[in-house]
């Protein structure tokens, strides 16, 4: 059985990859000209003012270097969960993508992993994009900002798999814009991408520290910086991975009271 | 790898059952299909025939009872059965925005078949189901028959034993139903096997060897359609159109006439076994109905018989 699921996921992965072919101009454009537009405009040019202000830059370093991978891990987030939201329910729903799958040898954990593993590779082009951008403006401070990557693609999937989950068990598409704008805009803002998190009042600081996204860029932050210590970087990877792995339980889950019913 | 044999059924089910929550939608059915033959399941919406075919396809469990497709049980081989189902969805599931060769080429990857046979086969198919010119156009600004086409060329990419179709040409024009009957016919030539749900009469009959005909979740009656014809209908009917209002009043003036009356709101049924005598009998009774119409029984009354309802409202 362990022989035939592997390539049956990989099927499914394929069909992502096959339709990406008519999209991927324009995509390749917004991947690049958004770190560049983000960089420059907040990192250099708010970041000049910030320096000029404070003596020492922010947590030791000028803002350009602070921000960059924060919002690495941010773009990784964004990237993520619209590509978690919208594609999930219009495979179930509107263009029924999933179903067709389902009518072949595929199952619906081929189906569901097939798609989740194309989102990672999304976000890993992506997330490349914006580390070469990055080292590109100077951003990157060690060699251990390679391993920024991976650490941005489990960023990514922490928010694709719980994102996938709820895709799947919404009957329309209301919920998308509510999960924008109550969950990832609020934590874009305040999740220690543009600024510390001690800089919150105490409440919302600990609110912070319990969100994916904040472990996602001290995590990024500690590598593309080089200051990370490996307790610290375990710490984020295995909060990250707690709901990768809750993400993928409650989607298999919800797969199967849609699909196989 | 199980191999049935000619005589082992290719959809064996017993007491199949499938219930959401409350709502019984498949009530403990018999059903045997086997090689070579069009099977088919005829009733109203609703009547549980859709249900009956997720189970078949393997996309849906079984809430009680036992189903075996190809000698194996769908629950714990379903990707080896679907390996050689061919399935034509109610709701298109084609991909719009790819070419219509796209289509047939992923889907062809779905069963782990080489780009080089998939190529292959395509252009045989596209031949077959004549849209073989529009090979590299999308899928979006087709017609509704072409896109029903392609979803049948599809179902074949993988050469299937059985064919699955869930109301194939429901939401057709008469001239694309009947260009896709033929495909049909063709592939039964084959060899092909064919379950298909309906609940038009004329496609029933045109298509299908054996059939059952479902309500409300069971097996009302079974047979070829001229047996089911035979069993529970006369060899004629003639319809007789009167005013508004005025059907359940004539009813008593036209018996005797023939075997059974059926009174529907529109017109009157006279089942009877010659329908000129019978037409004859309602001249000389000086009945003047708006309209009068002699015709063969069709699957339409055996269905009107056995459950006192028109196929389609």
């Amino acid at each position: 059985m362990a022989t035939m699921t592997a390539p049956l996921t990989l099927r499914s992965l394929e069909y992502w990859a096959y339709q990406y072919r008519r999209t991927w101009r324009g995509s390749v454009i917004s991947t690049v000209l958004s770190p560049v537009l983000f960089l420059s405009a907040m990192g250099v040019g708010l970041g000049t003012l910030v320096d000029s202000s404070r003596a020492g830059g922010v947590g030791g370093v000028d803002y350009l270097a602070f921000l960059a991978p924060g919002l690495l891990a941010a773009s990784a987030m964004q990237t993520a969960v619209s590509e978690s939201s919208y594609p999930v329910l219009a495979s179930i729903k509107w263009i029924r993508i999933y179903h067709a799958m389902l009518a072949t040898p595929l199952g619906v954990l081929d189906v569901m992993v097939g798609h989740l593993a194309w989102i990672a590779v999304r976000v890993f082009v992506s997330s490349s994009v914006y580390l070469a951008v990055m080292t590109l403006f100077g951003a990157t401070h060690s060699p251990l900002a390679l391993l920024a990557l991976p650490a941005a693609v489990l960023t990514g999937m922490a928010f694709s798999a719980p994102v996938v989950a709820f895709a799947a068990s919404v009957d329309n598409d209301s919920g998308f814009a509510a999960l924008n704008r109550f969950a990832v805009i609020p934590m874009f803002l305040f999740s220690g991408v543009f600024f510390p998190i001690s800089q919150l009042p105490p409440v919302l600081e600990r609110v912070a520290y319990l969100t994916p996204l904040w472990h996602g860029v001290d995590l990024c932050r500690g590598l593309t910086l080089g200051t990370a210590t490996p307790g610290r970087a375990v710490l984020h990877v295995a909060y990250l991975g707690v709901w990768v792995v809750a993400g993928v339980l409650a989607a298999a889950a919800a797969y199967r009271r849609r699909l196989y019913i | 790898m199980p191999v049935t044999t000619a005589d082992q059924p290719l959809v064996h089910a017993r007491s199949l059952t499938k219930r959401f929550g409350e709502l019984v939608a498949v009530d403990a059915i018999d059903v045997d299909v086997y090689r070579g033959e069009a099977f088919g399941f005829l009733g109203p919406n609703g009547a549980g025939k859709s249900s009956t075919m997720r189970m078949i396809g393997c996309v849906s469990p079984a809430t009680g009872g036992t189903l075996e497709v190809l000698g194996m049980d769908p629950v714990t081989d379903g990707p080896r059965i679907r390996a050689r189902l061919g399935v034509v969805p109610q709701e298109d599931t084609l991909d719009l925005e790819l070419t219509v060769e796209e289509n047939l080429m992923i889907y062809g990857r779905y069963f782990g078949l080489s780009r080089s046979v998939i190529r292959e086969r395509a252009a045989g198919l596209l031949d077959f189901v004549q849209l073989a010119e529009r090979a590299d156009s999308k899928v979006e600004p087709l017609s509704g028959g072409m896109k029903r086409r392609l979803t049948i060329a599809r179902s074949l990419i993988n050469e299937p034993e059985l064919m699955l179709l869930d109301e194939p040409t429901t939401g057709l024009d008469p001239q694309a139903r009947h260009a896709l009957w033929d495909r049909l016919f063709r592939l039964k030539q084959r060899g092909v096997t064919l379950v298909l749900t309906t609940h038009y009469m004329d496609e029933a009959e045109q298509l299908c060897d054996r059939l059952v005909v479902m309500d409300k979740g069971r097996i009302a009656a079974q047979g070829s359609p001229r047996e089911l014809i035979e069993r529970y209908s006369t060899r004629e009917v003639v319809e007789l159109r009167f005013g508004p209002g005025e059907h359940e009043d004539m009813a008593g003036k036209v018996d005797g006439l023939a075997e059974r009356v059926e009174v529907l709101p529109d017109r009157l049924l006279l089942y009877t076994e010659d329908g000129d005598a019978s037409a004859f009998g309602v001249h000389a009774r000086g009945l003047t109905p708006v309209s009068m119409l002699a015709r063969r029984s069709t699957l339409e009354d055996v269905f009107l018989r056995l459950t006192g309802r028109t196929l389609v409202d």
